[in-house]
Order: structure tokens, then C-alpha cells, then sequence
């Protein structure tokens, strides 16, 4: 009897908040575009807020709702990406350049002079805390990997040598790395460019030719090899105008008089320091070879 | 006796490797590197240029606005260049290189003798700035400052710090045993500019000798000794005045919060000498030791000898070092090489062997909860750690009182786990500082 009792009590109960639950789901709904889930299932999911919202979903909900926000902001995702969210919301296509961090520093451990062994907590910010880490040269990189720990994508890894490599394949130009680097050496490069500056340092050049055998010296060789005036010296460090770089050279005259390497051209696979001047390694190769990392 | 209320530590003290040696006097070095920034506070800025014939005790940097005290020069001789040379704590800092000439003549005016008694509050406070003088225990705060309290403050008592509790230091020590006179007349200078009645004297008590002497002086200036139990960190200002008044100062609250003023015994010394010889900081008691040293020593150096010339006139190193360190072991900063100058707040430097330094790989928190129990500022530093570890910086700012901190490193010393707990609290409060940098 009481079997049967508690058996109808418990349907009973069961019956009346099925039921009054499928009425407030009617009565109670809340509009959702359903686009919003559309676009959130197409982005990367990296979480990196390389678009300026709070993660993916607030990307999917602004894009969606608001018609200032343009479709190319999710730089993981690409081009792919952006023509997909374009189709869902009808709004124009616009184009995504493509970015890939790039480290200004090639002080390996070899290269770069160390003035004492730092044993504290492994990370870039709690080795600058201590007299600014290690390397007596206080521009380049540490060297504790906080930009690995950072990178949403798996991009990046510690090569033993002492300086973080980046997977060209892997890396989505987010910028995390680049926020999370305390001493502000990283930034995005078009992978297009023919060379980069692999320094940071601002020093004279007679203190960096003592703490780094590959830093920049600030010795304008370059700035005078270039016939399209693309390199200029400020503060005894060269810096490339990107765009005339990229539109307007076809052969990097500038790697050929630098006399420390710090100029060097765009190749993947390779450590800073391994390029052989002889080999035809100063010809960009583009992506063929898969897998590899460079700087 | 007297003694912290909560928590703390025993570390073993290897005073006895330099606690009786004798006070030496070093000769001058040939060379002087002399930091622009020997204090809590802004840098001072160059008054002499490349070339320039100084003498000693010649005024070779200041601050325009009277912001931070004024950096002499050791000795007499030549300004050879002003330049990036290595700092014991902030790694590079502008320092003025001074060759020495050999003569070591002293500027006009000094070693005067001048009695106290007739000079006026304002009159001394400014001879204090004058002549340059910090806070000599570690910290480097200007004395000027804590010696002119808002009005509104009222100061009851001048405790006078003698503690000296971290291991191998005995610079303190040895002043008290030595110039006990000074450390007394000092105090009652201070006494006087701070028109407090009450003063204590705080001495831990495995210093049984330095007791006995000041006891002397100390009975006939109306000044109380405070024989204190051996307890790191009781020589912190916090607990010094928890353990001697009782009193406890609230969360981000200075001494002068609860009517106190504490004063190293060296800055006492360095006061008296001041204001009644007009003599300026340019020379400090620093203590040499650690097995790595050859002859462990108490000597007068000046402010600005590298600390290699230090340590070869102690015979040099015993065996290669592990580590180099300005202070003491427990919150000392260790070095990178042994070019930096001793500085107005090297209070030892520190050889320690490759067998004494740990190198131990750190491991998971295991709340264990040691560091809670020996914290004195009655902290969670195991959460501290973890939040730090986990970046969640304004979580520990906001609601574990992360500011509070005192970095005495009680917790490091005794976690099981050998987790760099100050160094977490430091990321965090240096994170947080410069996310305030970036919000304003």
C-alpha cells in the first residue's frame, strides 16, 4: 500500500513540475539570434581576445548585433573564418592580413653574456624583478618562457639555446605573447617581409658589442646598403619601414654589410646565427617545408 | 622580558664567526663608486661634473626640491666619470666614479665640535638632511622624514633598535659594544627633536655583552633597555613595537600611527656624529662574513669601496662562493658579481659556500600551514603563493591583504615544499603596481 502511495505522490509531482517548467520555457523565453551560436561554433575557440572582446562568444554577439563591427577582426581564424561570419550575417567580406609574432632578440645563451645563474620562480616577469634578469643586456629577451606559457595555440616552445621558437603554421597572430613579454620584445610581422631586426637594445655601441655578440650596434651599414631608403637608425638601433620593405624589395642588399648579424633575413627552421652567408638561404623560401619553427 | 606575540623563527645565528672581532678600519680604496640612489625615494641628481677636484665630505649630488638627502664624497680626489655602474640592489644605477689622491682632506667646515644643547628642533633636523642620513638597518629611509611627524601625529616613545636578529650580522653589535656613547647621545638627540619622554633601548638577548654596556650609559640618560627573547624578525619596526609596547599597527598604518619612532642603533651613531661634529655619512660598519670568507671582520668602510676591495681585505674567499649577498641571508639581496659599492644601507655582505646555498627544485604547495604559523604580520602566505602562481594578483591585493607583507621571509625558511613564497608575494605586488601604473 504504501509502495503504491509514494509510487503516485512521486509521478504525481513529477507530472506537475514537467508541466509548469514546459510552460514558463513558453511563457518565459528570452530571444536569442540563433546566428550568434552559428557564428560562436565557427570561431577557433583559442579564447585569445585577439578581436578587443571578451572571448569568442562576445565576438559572435557583437558581430552579430552590432553592424560597426566588421567581420576580419578574428585573426586566428583567418580568411576561412571571416567569409564564413560574413555569409551568416550578410555583412561585406573584408580581407584579414596575415601575422605571425616575431622575437627582436637573438642573444642565445652562447651569444648573450649572463652575468650570474637565476634559480627563483621560472617566469620573465620574476626574473626581472632581480636586478632585471640575468643577460647583462637589460633590452633582449630573459629566456624564462612566459610567452610560451601565454600562447593559446601551442605556437610556441623553449629551444635549449635559450630564446622561444614560434610555429609559423601554428602561430595566429593573436598578440597574447606580446602582451605577456615584460620587456616588450615581440611583435607581429607579415610573414611576407624580406628581413627583420633581430635586437631590442638601445645601448651605445660600445656597451652592446661587449654584452652580445648579435646585437645591433647602430652602425647604419644597412640604412646605406638600401637603395629604397627603407632603414633608418633611431636611438643606435635600425628599424625597416615594413611597408616599402615588403612592396618595394626584391633583393635584401642591407643583410649582405651587417657586421653583426642583427639584420637578418625571414627563413624558417633556422636559429638565428646558423644562416650560412654562402648558401642561397637569403632567398625568402615561403612555407613548403611543414613543421618547423623559426624566429 | 620581551617578546613578539605571534609566530617567528630560531635560524641558526653564526654570529660567533665575527661577533668578537674588533671594529677595523679599512684603508681607502683607489677607486669610489658612488650610487645617486642610496634611499627609498627618488634619485638625487649630479651637482659635480667629469674632471672635478672633490673633496671629502663634499656634497656631490642632491635633490633640487629637498626631495631625498644628499650623497657625499668619500674621500678627496677626482670626478672621473658619472655613468651606468652596477647597484647592490637596483642591478645598474647612475653612480660618480672618484679617484682617489691619496691626501683623504677634508672639506672647510667639518669635524667642528658643536653641543646639542643649544641648537634649536628646526636647526638639528636640517644638519640630519645635511649630512645624508638614512635609516642604516637595511631599508634606507630618509631620517629627516620620520624625524618630523604631521602635526596631528602625536609620538609618545623612540624605541631605539639593537635587535639585529638576522644571522650573521654583528655590526649593530659591535657599535653598541664599542661606541655605546654615541648610540646614547643620538637617542637623545632624537628624544629631544621629538619631545618624547619614553625611550626604549631593544636588545635581543644573546647579546649579553652589548646589554651590560649600554645598561651603563643608558641609566644615566633616563633611556630603558628592553632585553628581548631571540626571535626573528623581531628587529622589523612592526614587531619591535609589538614586542616592546604591545601595541599592533593596523593594516597599511605607519609607526607614527600608534605613537612610535624607531631608530637603528647606527643611525643613532650617525645622528651624534652628524649634529655634533658635522660629520656626513660617508662611512658605515659593515660586518663581512659567511664561510666563504677567508677572515670574517667588523670594518668601517666608506660608502662607494666595491665590495671585492671589502672582501679582500678580509683575506679574500675561502672557497669559490654559491652566492654573494648585501644584508643578511633571511631578506639580503643576492648579487651578481662582486663589483657593486657598499651603499648607506649595507649592513654586512654575505659569502656563503656552494654547500650552505639551496638549489632545491620547488614543489606544490602541500598546506601544510607552517608559514602561517610562524607569520608575524598574521598573513596566509601559502595563499598568497598559490594566487600568485595562479595570476590572480588583485584577488590577493584585495582580499589577503597582499600589501601588509613585510618580506621578512619566515615562510620561505620554513616551507617544506621549498616554495619561493616572498618572491610570489613580490611578483604580485610588483603586478599589481603596475596595473595601477596602467589604469591611471
Amino acid at each position: 500500500m504504501t509502495t503504491l502511495f509514494i509510487f503516485i505522490v512521486m509521478t504525481g509531482l513529477g507530472l506537475t513540475f514537467g508541466l509548469m517548467l514546459a510552460i514558463a520555457n513558453n511563457k518565459l523565453a528570452v530571444e536569442v539570434d540563433p546566428r550568434i551560436y552559428e557564428v560562436d561554433d565557427i570561431l577557433p575557440k583559442g579564447q585569445c581576445g585577439a578581436c578587443g572582446f571578451a572571448g569568442c562568444l562576445g565576438y559572435a554577439d557583437a558581430v552579430v548585433k552590432n553592424p560597426d563591427v566588421p567581420v576580419n577582426l578574428c585573426a586566428p581564424g583567418k580568411e576561412e573564418v571571416a567569409r564564413k561570419i560574413a555569409t551568416i550575417t550578410g555583412k561585406a567580406q573584408s580581407s584579414i592580413e596575415k601575422k605571425v609574432a616575431s622575437i627582436k632578440c637573438a642573444g642565445t645563451l652562447d651569444k648573450a653574456v649572463r652575468n650570474f645563474e637565476y634559480v627563483g620562480i621560472q617566469g620573465c616577469v620574476s626574473a626581472n624583478l632581480l636586478q632585471g634578469g640575468s643577460k647583462v643586456c637589460k633590452y633582449g629577451c630573459l629566456g624564462y618562457g612566459t610567452c610560451v606559457k601565454a600562447c593559446p595555440f601551442h605556437a610556441m616552445r623553449m629551444s635549449p639555446e635559450g630564446l622561444p621558437l614560434i610555429n609559423p603554421e601554428k602561430c595566429t597572430g593573436c598578440g597574447k605573447c606580446v602582451s605577456a613579454c615584460p620587456r616588450h620584445i615581440i611583435e607581429l610581422i607579415d610573414p611576407e617581409s624580406m628581413v627583420r631586426v633581430n635586437c631590442s637594445s638601445f645601448d651605445k655601441p660600445s656597451v652592446s658589442r661587449q654584452v652580445c655578440q648579435v646585437s645591433c650596434i647602430g652602425c647604419a651599414q644597412c640604412a646605406k646598403q638600401c637603395s629604397h631608403q627603407a632603414i633608418k637608425i633611431e636611438n643606435n638601433l635600425a628599424i625597416i619601414d615594413k611597408t616599402i620593405c615588403i612592396e618595394e624589395c626584391y633583393d635584401p642588399v642591407c643583410l649582405s654589410k651587417c657586421p653583426t648579424k642583427a639584420i637578418r633575413p625571414l627563413i624558417f627552421g633556422l636559429l638565428p646565427g646558423t644562416e650560412n652567408e654562402n648558401s642561397d638561404n637569403f632567398i625568402y623560401k615561403g612555407y613548403e617545408q611543414s613543421g618547423i619553427y623559426y624566429f | 622580558m620581551f617578546r613578539i606575540k605571534r609566530g617567528g623563527i630560531h635560524p641558526d645565528g653564526h654570529k660567533s664567526l665575527s661577533a668578537e672581532k674588533a671594529i677595523e678600519v679599512m684603508p681607502v680604496p683607489p677607486k669610489f663608486f658612488i650610487p645617486l640612489r642610496q634611499h627609498i625615494g627618488v634619485p638625487c641628481q649630479p651637482l659635480v661634473k667629469a674632471g672635478d677636484n672633490v673633496k671629502k665630505g663634499q656634497v656631490v649630488a642632491d635633490h633640487p626640491e629637498k626631495k631625498a638627502p644628499p650623497v657625499h664624497s668619500s674621500t678627496s680626489g677626482k670626478v672621473k666619470e658619472i655613468g651606468n655602474f652596477p647597484h647592490p640592489v637596483f642591478g645598474m644605477s647612475q653612480s660618480i666614479v672618484i679617484e682617489s689622491d691619496g691626501k683623504d682632506e677634508w672639506m672647510e667646515n667639518f669635524l667642528i665640535e658643536r653641543d646639542f644643547e643649544k641648537l634649536s628642533v628646526e636647526e638639528m633636523v636640517d644638519i640630519i638632511y645635511r649630512n645624508g642620513i638614512v635609516g642604516m638597518g637595511g631599508a634606507a629611509f630618509p631620517t629627516h622624514t620620520k624625524l618630523m611627524p604631521p602635526k596631528n601625529k602625536m609620538i609618545d616613545t623612540l624605541i631605539i633598535n639593537g635587535a639585529e636578529c638576522e644571522p650573521y650580522l654583528t655590526a649593530d653589535y659591535r657599535i653598541m659594544v664599542e661606541y655605546p656613547d654615541l648610540v646614547m647621545k643620538g637617542a637623545r638627540m632624537i628624544m629631544k627633536i621629538l619631545n618624547v619622554k619614553d625611550c626604549f633601548i631593544g636588545i635581543e638577548e644573546n647579546k649579553p655583552k652589548a646589554i651590560e654596556t649600554v645598561q651603563n650609559y643608558a641609566e644615566r640618560e633616563g633611556i630603558k633597555i628592553a632585553v628581548l627573547k631571540t626571535i626573528y624578525p623581531q628587529g622589523g619596526e612592526k614587531m619591535m613595537i609589538n614586542a616592546i609596547t604591545g601595541k599592533e599597527i593596523p593594516s597599511g598604518k605607519l609607526p607614527m600611527d600608534v605613537g612610535c619612532v624607531v631608530q637603528n642603533v647606527a643611525t643613532c651613531a650617525a645622528i651624534a656624529e652628524a649634529v655634533c661634529r658635522n660629520i656626513p655619512l660617508i662611512e658605515r660598519i659593515v660586518t663581512v662574513s659567511g664561510k666563504a670568507i677567508m677572515a670574517p671582520k667588523n670594518i668601517l668602510a666608506r660608502i662607494g669601496t666595491p665590495f671585492k676591495d671589502a672582501i679582500d681585505f678580509c683575506g679574500g674567499f675561502r672557497s669559490v662562493p654559491g652566492k654573494v649577498i648585501m644584508g643578511g641571508p633571511m631578506m639580503g639581496i643576492a648579487q651578481a658579481g662582486i663589483n657593486s659599492p657598499i651603499v648607506k644601507a649595507t649592513s654586512g655582505i654575505l659569502a656563503l659556500t656552494k654547500k650552505e646555498v639551496d638549489y632545491g627544485d620547488e614543489r606544490p604547495c602541500i598546506r601544510c600551514g607552517r608559514c602561517n604559523e610562524v607569520c608575524t604580520m598574521r598573513l596566509r602566505p601559502n595563499i598568497l603563493s598559490i594566487l600568485s602562481e595562479k595570476h590572480k594578483h588583485q584577488t590577493a591585493l584585495a582580499e589577503y591583504d597582499l600589501l601588509d607583507c613585510v618580506e621578512c621571509g619566515c615562510c620561505t625558511y620554513v616551507c617544506p615544499a621549498k616554495r619561493n613564497i616572498v618572491h610570489y608575494i613580490k611578483l604580485s605586488k610588483a603586478k599589481n603596481s603596475l596595473a595601477g601604473k596602467a589604469a591611471v
